[in-house]
């Protein structure tokens, strides 16, 4: 075990002291004012010490735990999903292969096969999962599973390998930099606190929502403050965490802020589809799995082909996935 | 009565050991059961816990909803025909989940079917009962059996704690052997008096199920 770089330690003892501020805060406002808010704030505060606990844990004690926790956050959120939507009684062998899907995928992170990580869920599971199907017979609602499980397996499995796939990154040029921790944390840390901020400025400001058939409280003052608080913190923490220059750090906010934005979107559109408010109840006081990584399902993606692109990479195997720009 | 004596010579450590290395970890990762009002269930012995019934594991749940101190008081009536009639199941079934079985068919002539579950209640036991008498269809609640109101009318003072179950119809239905995780939901209701009519007992029983269950996320088939 070799701990993250100093910055990067520095940040998670950051995150830790915000927590203790949360805790002091939600201690106040249960004394000053108690009452059903002020306990579902203790909940949500208690449950975030426990998922910053697992999750910093998980970052600091080494790559393979730290891939095994999002394959862990992605079976969970699979499972959510799948416990939600219709599912056909006949479709239960292939919801199995489905969860086969996630020890493979995260397999191929820590094999550092990067061809195969981008082609195993959107090539060959959409195109053998059906064939599990076709194996069964049942066409009564075909076309309904067949897509269901498959936005399930990109959502949750694909979309949140991304973050896992990060950690094995190492700059060609620099290969003993331990870039990967850094990276993930700049990632999660952004997509947690966009979500918090885009709430605070939506709450405090008020106004007309962005999208009020699909989540009516998500106002334009919550998404330009939350977008422009999380580009602005992207741009100080990008240097710090990541070997992205502060400009570059700054682009790197925006994504997080748009995406996180529109992750969010995408789930509460599906919750409200399927008629629920909740995507579960896992985590006291937050909801579902799903609730919370519902931005990460956007922002994982988007970040690590933005990452990608501005650098050549090699991974701990030492093959050159990006030949950098000509 | 050779069938169940009331204290079944089971070890103990041997059903703790088994819940908390095997059951709660496999309960906890693979399903996640989430449990509502917790505070309902019997902290002590004689009580009777029912419950709608659509998977094998329904009994494993149930139990672990208990606290480890508890599992050497719990017994699950089960029926004689299924649990007793090879040598593993029924090993399992008796010194394992130390269930109660009982005979299905209780034609005239035979024993009282229910004697065995009297006795563990008198000796004090938190008797496990799924007054449904089989697992049926996956996920829906067939009508209720009137075992319950017949303990309860020869033992007034006893409580019935309903329990209803969601979810694991899903994960195990009957005859299925492939376990596939899906989330399960419990609810557990509020003691339900004995009101000296067995009719209305029944019905108040089967209501107060059905409320629980609507209190639940639906999670039937399509």
């Amino acid at each position: 075990m070799t701990l993250p770089p100093t910055p990067v330690l520095a940040v998670m003892a950051a995150i830790l002291g915000l927590l203790v501020a949360a805790s002091l805060a939600s201690a106040v406002i249960s004394r000053r004012r108690p009452g059903p808010d002020a306990e579902n704030l203790r909940l949500r505060v208690r449950t975030w010490w426990q998922m910053v606990a697992v999750f910093l844990v998980a970052l600091v004690v080494g790559r393979g735990v730290s891939i095994g926790f999002f394959a862990l956050i992605s079976f969970l959120a699979l499972k959510e999903y799948v416990s939600l939507i219709p599912t056909r009684r006949v479709d239960r062998r292939v919801l199995f292969w489905a969860y086969l899907a996630i020890p493979v995928q995260y397999l191929l992170v820590a094999m550092e096969w990067y061809g195969m990580f981008l082609a195993f869920i959107p090539v060959f599971c959409f195109l053998l999962l059906p064939v599990r199907m076709l194996a069964i017979g049942e066409t009564g609602g075909y076309l309904r599973a067949a897509g269901t499980i498959q936005w399930g397996l990109m959502t949750t499995v694909f979309s949140l390998s991304h973050a896992a796939f990060l950690l094995i990154l190492r700059l060609a040029d620099d290969p003993g930099r331990a870039v990967g921790p850094g990276l993930v944390l700049y990632l999660v840390l952004l997509t947690q606190l966009n979500d918090i901020a885009q709430y605070l400025w939506g709450r405090s400001l008020g106004g007309p929502p962005v999208a009020p058939k699909v989540s009516p409280n998500k106002t334009w003052a919550g998404f330009v403050g939350g977008v422009a608080s999380t580009t602005l913190l992207g741009t100080l923490l990008g240097p710090l965490l990541t070997p992205l220059a502060w400009p570059a750090s700054l682009a790197a906010g925006l994504i997080i802020g748009l995406g996180g934005f529109v992750g969010d979107l995408n789930i509460s559109a599906l919750k409200r589809d399927l008629g629920i408010k909740d995507s579960g109840s896992l985590l006291p006081g937050h909801g579902g799995i799903l609730d919370r990584v519902d931005s990460l399902t956007y922002t994982a993606p988007l970040f690590f082909h933005f990452v990608y692109v501005l650098f050549r990479w090699s991974t701990y195997t030492g093959q050159v996935q990006w030949p950098g720009w000509p | 009565m050779a069938l169940s004596p009331p204290e079944a010579p089971y070890p103990a450590w041997l059903r703790r050991l088994f819940f908390l290395l095997l059951v709660r970890p496999v309960l906890a990762l693979i399903l996640g059961v989430n449990v509502r009002h917790p505070q309902h269930l019997p902290r002590q012995g004689p009580a009777l816990v029912v419950a709608n019934h659509n998977s094998h594991l329904d009994v494993f749940v149930l139990m672990s909803l208990f606290p480890g101190s508890l599992m050497p008081r719990l017994r699950p009536v089960a029926a004689a025909d299924y649990f007793l009639s090879h040598g593993l199941l029924s090993w399992f079934a008796r010194r394992v989940l130390a269930i109660i079985p009982i005979e299905r068919d209780s034609r005239p002539g035979r024993r009282d079917p229910l004697a065995p579950v009297e006795a563990a209640l008198d000796a004090g036991r938190i008797v496990i009962l799924f007054p449904e008498g089989t697992r049926g269809e996956p996920e829906t609640m067939g009508p209720l059996k009137h075992g319950v109101a017949h303990l309860l009318q020869r033992r007034p003072g006893l409580s019935c704690t309903p329990v209803v179950l969601r979810g694991l119809g899903k994960a195990l239905p009957r005859g299925e052997a492939l376990l596939v995780p899906f989330c399960c939901d419990v609810a557990v209701g509020e003691p339900l008096p004995w009101d000296g009519d067995r009719r209305r007992f029944m019905a108040a029983l089967q209501e107060r199920m059905a409320a629980l269950l609507a209190e639940l996320p639906s999670s039937g088939w399509e």
